[in-house]
């Protein structure tokens, strides 16, 4: 059984007011996420990856297709028993305190007592919410409210855990922190679907990715499997390089670009097309001495804008209705 | 009924920590001021206008928390977007609505008993200051209990204002919520004049008009029985109930209509 599954799910809003128009949020969006993995949903902004986790949430309805998470359709009390969500820019009850909210979600789920008690400490102590958990929310800063968002959402020990944004608001070390909350939930066998523009997270953290753009799924698979075998180059460090030489290889198309790092020692950049062995065998029997030689591989960002530029940018139904 | 107590709470919490209950305290001076005057300006006619004012005063502030809480009730929780990470825990759209309800409800409960507390100790502080023979002439006493039946629907009043107000700020803005809840409430007080529209006009539709809105809209001024219970005129305990009963019959089906839109509604 999959964490959550969808099927050619869509949703169309109208916009304007005297002359609504159709606008699609959402085409037909077909994925599954496995149970245990940390899964990357990826897009520019309104690609829509936050439609699909209010979809998901049940926040709003779709026009068509269905959703499960753990084989029950979404909205189902039961299962939302087992899910977390942070919503993205998460917004509490300003008169409450921190510790006065999750009271207040625990409640929801049926924890009361000492049980509620330690957990709420424990969860405000996993998300560096210090003495001030007994303020009012009113007076948390973005991050910090992120933060509590972060703890409220995994209150009930959930079996799938949705991430809208979770790394927005937060500084370098919130960050670390909770990239490595994300890891520790993974551990426990939790499945943790998270939208994020910050592409660095997602190849850190997920196991596998999908790529939204205007409001269409563009790829979706294994990370590994999306990046593999998309060596763009090599790059090559030398010591004992000339200038002349340099030059000589530009000439001849062997070097596209290169990286002055201090006196005849260069990072080079190698299209494709050279074997970068016999060219390794050229240079040592001219003394040039080889300190390292890496392939240079597509990295998320590069697949991300690459996907992206060729998604459609219509979005009326004028022209995509089927 | 767990999660509905548990969301019923929390409103009432809010209302408390945004400091609605200072209006008792509002409330508390008016009435002993107004008592303080009247005792250096009139002379006999005290107690009835203090049970005038008191009882207007309850469904004045009532009114206020009423329409004003009530219309932001859901909409606060929308445009805050508090209500996504609530409706993702497991809670039905239904209960919200109705654990909304129930805290406002609890709110004006509150608000009220504390509210007839201090209107009957002001009242039983006048009683003292004015000899025996004085007493025996007013037509019922200082504190006489019959004004709760005033009370007690005053009570259902406000629980239907609360009922429109919530049912409007389901789908539209506060501004608006507050402008149609207001506007029920005055047509609602005039109610019986659109009964006896067809006596005044000669146009047949607009008699039929008339009388469907009669029947459709909220009766407010069947609530209103201040009048009878300062004068001592007897309300028969059979007319409260039914009253009440009717208010009953009107907020189940006003929540039933906001649970209804509630549910089919998108959050953007």
């Amino acid at each position: 059984m999959d964490a959550i599954s969808t099927e050619s799910l869509t949703k169309h809003y109208h916009v304007g007011f005297w002359r609504p128009r159709p606008y699609l949020a959402l085409d037909g969006l077909s994925l599954s996420v496995r149970q245990g993995e940390v899964f990357g949903f990826l897009g520019p902004n309104g690609a829509g990856k936050t439609t699909t986790l209010k979809l998901l949430m049940q926040l709003i309805y779709p026009t068509s297709g269905r959703a499960e998470i753990l084989g029950k359709p979404v909205g189902d009390v039961g299962v939302k028993r087992r899910i977390g969500y942070l919503p993205e820019n998460p917004y509490f009850y300003d008169h409450l305190t921190a510790e006065e909210l999750l009271e207040y979600f625990a409640g929801l789920f049926g924890y009361s007592g000492q049980d509620r008690r330690r957990r709420i400490e424990m969860l405000l102590d996993e998300v560096g919410i210090g003495p001030e958990r007994r303020l009012q929310l009113r007076k948390f800063s973005k991050g910090m409210l992120q933060r509590v968002g972060i703890a409220q959402s995994l209150i009930n020990d959930p079996e799938v855990v949705f991430f809208d944004e979770p790394m927005s608001g937060l500084d370098p070390l919130g960050r670390r922190e909770i990239r490595h909350l994300i890891l520790k939930l993974r551990d426990r066998g939790c499945t943790v679907f998270f939208s994020s523009h910050v592409l660095s997270d997602a190849e850190t953290l997920c196991s596998r990715v999908a790529v939204l753009a205007g409001g269409r799924l563009v790829a979706a698979g294994d990370l590994s499997e999306l990046l593999a075998f998309q060596v763009r180059g090599w790059e090559i460090v030398v010591v004992g390089l000339t200038d002349s030489d340099l030059e000589k290889l530009k000439t001849d198309g062997v070097v596209t670009h290169a990286i002055p790092l201090g006196p005849q020692r260069f990072a080079l950049d190698l299209p494709l097309t050279v074997e970068p062995a016999r060219l390794a065998t050229s240079l040592t029997a001219q003394g040039v001495q080889l300190v390292s030689i890496n392939p240079v591989r597509e990295t998320l960002e590069d697949f991300f804008v690459r996907q992206i530029g060729t998604a459609p940018k219509d979005r009326g139904l004028g022209t995509v209705a089927r | 009924m767990r999660t509905i107590r548990h969301v019923a709470v929390n409103v009432f919490k809010e209302c408390v920590r945004d400091k609605v209950l200072y209006n008792l305290v509002a409330f508390a001076s008016l009435l002993i001021a107004v008592s303080y005057l009247l005792g250096q300006l009139t002379a006999g006619q005290d107690v009835k206008i203090v049970k005038d004012l008191g009882l207007a005063a309850i469904a004045i502030f009532g009114l206020l928390i009423s329409v004003f809480i009530g219309i932001g009730l859901v909409w606060k929780e929308v445009e805050r977007r508090s209500i996504y990470g609530l409706l993702s825990k497991p809670i039905r759209r239904s209960e919200f609505i109705i654990g909304k309800y129930a805290g406002l409800a609890l709110t004006l409960f509150v608000n009220v008993a504390v509210m007839t507390v201090v209107f009957y100790a002001v009242l039983a502080y006048l009683n003292t200051q004015f000899p025996e023979v004085v007493r025996t002439a007013w037509p019922a006493p200082a504190t006489d209990p019959g004004m709760l039946r005033a009370i007690v629907l005053i009570f259902v009043e406000l629980l239907l204002v609360t009922a429109i107000a919530l049912f409007f700020s389901t789908f539209s803005s506060p501004f608006l919520s507050a402008a149609l809840t207001c506007g029920l409430w005055v047509i609602g007080h005039f109610n019986a004049d659109l009964r006896n529209f067809e006596a005044v006009v000669e146009s047949r539709p607009a008699a039929l008009l008339a009388r469907g809105l009669y029947y459709i809209l909220p009766n407010f001024a069947a609530f209103d029985i201040k009048n009878q219970v300062v004068h001592a005129l007897p309300v028969p305990a059979g007319y409260v109930v039914t009253t009440a009963l009717y208010g009953c019959v009107y907020i189940a089906l006003l929540i039933t209509g906001a649970v209804a839109i509630f549910s089919r509604r998108d959050f953007k």
